[in-house]
């Protein structure tokens, strides 16, 4: 695996007088699970989008395996990172099947192994082998999430962004996939950048959290690191959520547990 | 009715071969234009406004106006490098069609283009599409069915359109149509109308089977759809093919009965030396001896006064054996083009009058005339009160008639018939003058140049000895009664005449 270090570097991005993203730098090391946080509009998908040029900043630089990703056309750079789109965004005219063999299909794959991959992939995000034919419009939003995940793991890449991919997910299936897609970061060795809303899953899920506020970095890092020494009553309102809701389940539910 | 069969094959064929090539050439330019639209808002704007100012041309000025652009151009390359093009007939009308298949197809594009999700569109670039890819394998086939809507209606229009083609030299189904306008046989008209919808509502439907098929993403029925047309369009264009064999004449021949009884003639004699002829007919007065000139057509019949003021731009009136050496030498020199001789008769402007009403007045020529005429209404044809003949008889003899009033050519007859009008501008070899019991008024002063009917050679036969032995028997021997008998046997209202079959008792009783 190529050495993938994502490296953000005092990144800029305006809409007209808004500052979606103010000087960000952060240095994502080859191997680490990233969970994105922050409350809505903080920057989160702004932030994603410029790691693989869906956004170009307005200034600062990004680097991965220390090589500038502004060098070189887009579409060569995305099609080594895999990307979960917020709105997921399968192409309805494709089959399930089609959708998750397109960047493979771009990228030349011989027909055998794209149809390997095709298999592979659904049996990983859990969704019967027969669904590859069907079209996205037959699908339930929690389905299609998973075919997006799969889309994006298609072509083996070294890097993975997913905005908010389990939001639609029953949250059963949401704990299995988001446990999944950790076991399958561990085994493929890749760098993920994860948006997301839910605390609980970032803790759970990621090595390093990274929270942002109106498009600047508040808090970063470990969860346990976090938890103690992050002193803004903002984030830590947002790190005690899982805590709080945990007990208020328990209260509610009746202490016999 | 079996008439008009035998001409289908021919007709469809050129139909369908002018409208699906418009309808191609539409889509590839309007597809690219489609996609800038939709990319550039500042190019949307001048492009839709632009295409739809050319829709508001009326499809038979636009196809005129191709026809002097493209001599134009014709000369200039010629000129350049030496070769020409053919000004006439599948070229403007090509042009004219493509143009007028442009805009339908252009606005649907861009709104299906533009209505893709842009959510897919990210998605996309996401997977590592090029913007090249992107178009092709996301943004077109989710654009599709809207874009089939528009080429289902670009395709009902070229279809309609392509039978304005006629009067430019192109076969189509129009020339049903226009022949039928002209001899007033019905049937022709309504036939041609019948066929030319028929083609539409064939192509609308399997183009429509296609739009279903995009727009369920259901392959088999695009597949279904697009072979059906290639078929369709494959066998229209079979008698092509065949046709293409021996390269033959071209006889042209102007949009009114005696022309194409002229045209029958001259084509029947060449056919039955072995040659093969193509016929253009409806050509315009001016763009007939111009496609002569240019060589387009071999050979066609003019009369000597419409030579002399129109392309000469002559107003003296020398007397007509004089016209036609004047003619014969000036022609030769300005064009190369050959004056074989006159027929044997002339069809001249000429003012008619019933014969107990130019009786009872006292009128016998031009002079009588013009002195009654504040009392008298005259009935014209639509050009001839802005034609140049009229402007010098009138300064002749100084007319002032009480009303001027134009009529199609029939309803000028009728109007005469039923004392409407009093005197009207006739043909003089015009079958109608025997038929109704006319008089002829005489010109003493000999204002009206005289119009005798001459054989034109295109400058590229004139050393063609087969065409002047086929033709020559033919100079001198049309007297205006057996012209005038032929024309009325087109131009009467029942038991018609086809103009191939009033050539052949025509030529029956030349010999
Ligand atoms: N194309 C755009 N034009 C103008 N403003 C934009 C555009 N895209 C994003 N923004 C603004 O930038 C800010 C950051 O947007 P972003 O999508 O990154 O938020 P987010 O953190 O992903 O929010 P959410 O959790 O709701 O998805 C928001 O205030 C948004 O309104
Ligand atoms: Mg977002």
């Amino acid at each position: 695996m190529a050495v993938t270090d994502i490296e953000i570097a005092g990144v800029e991005k305006r809409y007209g007088e808004h500052v979606a993203l103010a000087r960000v730098s952060l240095t994502i090391p080859a191997g680490q699970f990233v969970a994105l946080v922050g409350a809505s509009g903080s920057g989160k998908t702004t932030l994603l989008k410029t790691l693989n040029r869906l956004i170009t900043p307005d200034a600062g630089a990004i680097r991965i395996g220390g090589e500038d990703i502004g060098a070189g056309p887009p579409h060569r750079l995305r099609r080594k990172i895999g990307y979960v789109f917020q709105e997921v965004g399968l192409f309805p005219h494709l089959t399930v099947g089609e959708n998750i063999a397109v960047t493979p299909r771009l990228l030349d794959w011989p027909p055998a192994r794209i149809t390997a991959r095709v298999e592979a992939l659904l049996a990983l995000v859990a969704l019967p082998v027969a669904m590859a034919s069907r079209a996205p419009s037959e699908l339930s939003g929690g389905q299609r999430q998973r075919v997006g995940v799969a889309r994006a793991l298609a072509a083996e890449p070294g890097i993975l962004l997913m905005d908010e991919p389990f939001g639609a997910l029953d949250p059963l299936t949401r704990d299995a996939l988001g446990t999944d897609v950790r076991a399958l970061h561990d085994r493929l060795g890749l760098t993920t950048v994860m948006v997301t809303h839910d605390m609980a899953e970032a803790v759970l899920l990621a090595d390093r959290i990274v929270v942002l506020r109106d498009g600047a970095v508040v808090a970063d890092g470990a969860p346990e690191d976090l938890a103690r020494s992050v002193a803004d009553p903002g984030v830590r309102d947002l790190l005690d959520a899982p805590r709080r809701q945990a007990l208020r389940l328990a209260a509610r539910l009746g202490g016999g547990q | 009715m079996s008439e008009a069969f035998a001409l289908l094959p021919d007709y469809l064929a050129w139909h369908v071969l002018l409208s699906a090539s418009a309808l191609t050439l539409g889509i590839a330019i309007s597809l690219p234009l489609a996609v800038a639209a939709s990319r550039h808002p500042r190019l949307r704007w001048p492009l839709l406004a632009g295409a739809g100012l050319i829709q508001t041309i009326p499809s038979l000025a636009l196809l005129a106006l191709f026809f002097p652009l493209l001599l134009l151009l014709s000369r200039l390359t010629e000129s350049l490098t030496g070769h020409g093009f053919s000004a006439l007939g599948f070229l403007p009308s090509l042009l004219a069609l493509t143009l007028y298949a442009v805009l339908p197809v252009l606005r649907t594009a861009t709104t299906g283009l533009m209505g893709v999700d842009p959510a897919v569109r990210e998605a996309a670039d996401g997977v590592g599409m090029t913007p090249r890819q992107k178009l092709w394998r996301v943004e077109l086939p989710l654009a599709l069915p809207v874009i089939m809507a528009g080429v289902r209606t670009a395709a009902v229009w070229t279809i309609g359109a392509a039978t304005l083609s006629t009067p430019v030299g192109q076969t189509s189904l129009g020339n049903y149509i226009f022949a039928g306008l002209q001899t007033e046989n019905w049937i022709f008209v309504l036939f041609g109308c019948a066929a030319s919808a028929t083609l539409a509502i064939c192509a609308d439907q399997l183009l429509g089977l296609m739009e279903a098929g995009a727009a369920r993403r259901d392959r088999r029925r695009v597949i279904a759809g697009g072979a059906g047309l290639l078929i369709g369009v494959a066998i229209a264009l079979l008698p092509l093919v065949s046709f293409g064999k021996p390269a033959g004449y071209t006889v042209g021949a102007k949009n009114f009965s005696e022309q194409y009884i002229l045209a029958e003639l001259v084509a029947g004699r060449l056919e039955r030396g072995g040659a093969h002829v193509v016929r253009k007919e409806d050509l315009g007065s001016a763009v007939a001896y111009r496609a002569l000139a240019a060589g387009e057509i071999d050979v066609y019949v003019d009369y000597s006064g419409t030579v002399w003021t129109s392309i000469l731009g002559r107003t003296d009136n020398p007397g007509r054996e004089a016209v036609v050496d004047a003619l014969t030498k000036e022609l030769r020199a300005r064009d190369g083009v050959v004056v074989l001789g006159s027929l044997g008769f002339e069809n001249a402007y000429a003012f008619a009058m019933r014969r107990e009403r130019a009786a009872e007045l006292g009128v016998t020529s031009l002079a009588d005339l013009a002195r009654l005429a504040p009392r008298l209404k005259l009935g014209s044809d639509i050009e001839f009160l802005s034609r140049p003949e009229w402007k010098g008889v009138d300064a002749a003899y100084g007319f002032s008639f009480k009303r001027e009033i134009r009529y199609q050519p029939t309803f000028m007859y009728r109007a005469l018939a039923s004392g409407d009008v009093d005197v009207i501008s006739a043909f003089s070899s015009d079958g109608r003058i025997a038929a109704d019991d006319l008089v002829v008024l005489t010109d003493p002063k000999g204002a009206l140049p005289p119009y005798d009917a001459v054989v034109l050679v295109s400058g590229k036969r004139a050393g063609d000895r087969k065409l002047m032995a086929a033709l020559e028997p033919l100079i001198g021997k049309v007297s205006v009664e057996a012209m005038r008998a032929a024309n009325y046997s087109v131009d009467r209202d029942g038991d018609k005449a086809t103009p191939a079959e009033a050539a052949r008792a025509l030529e029956a009783a030349l010999n």
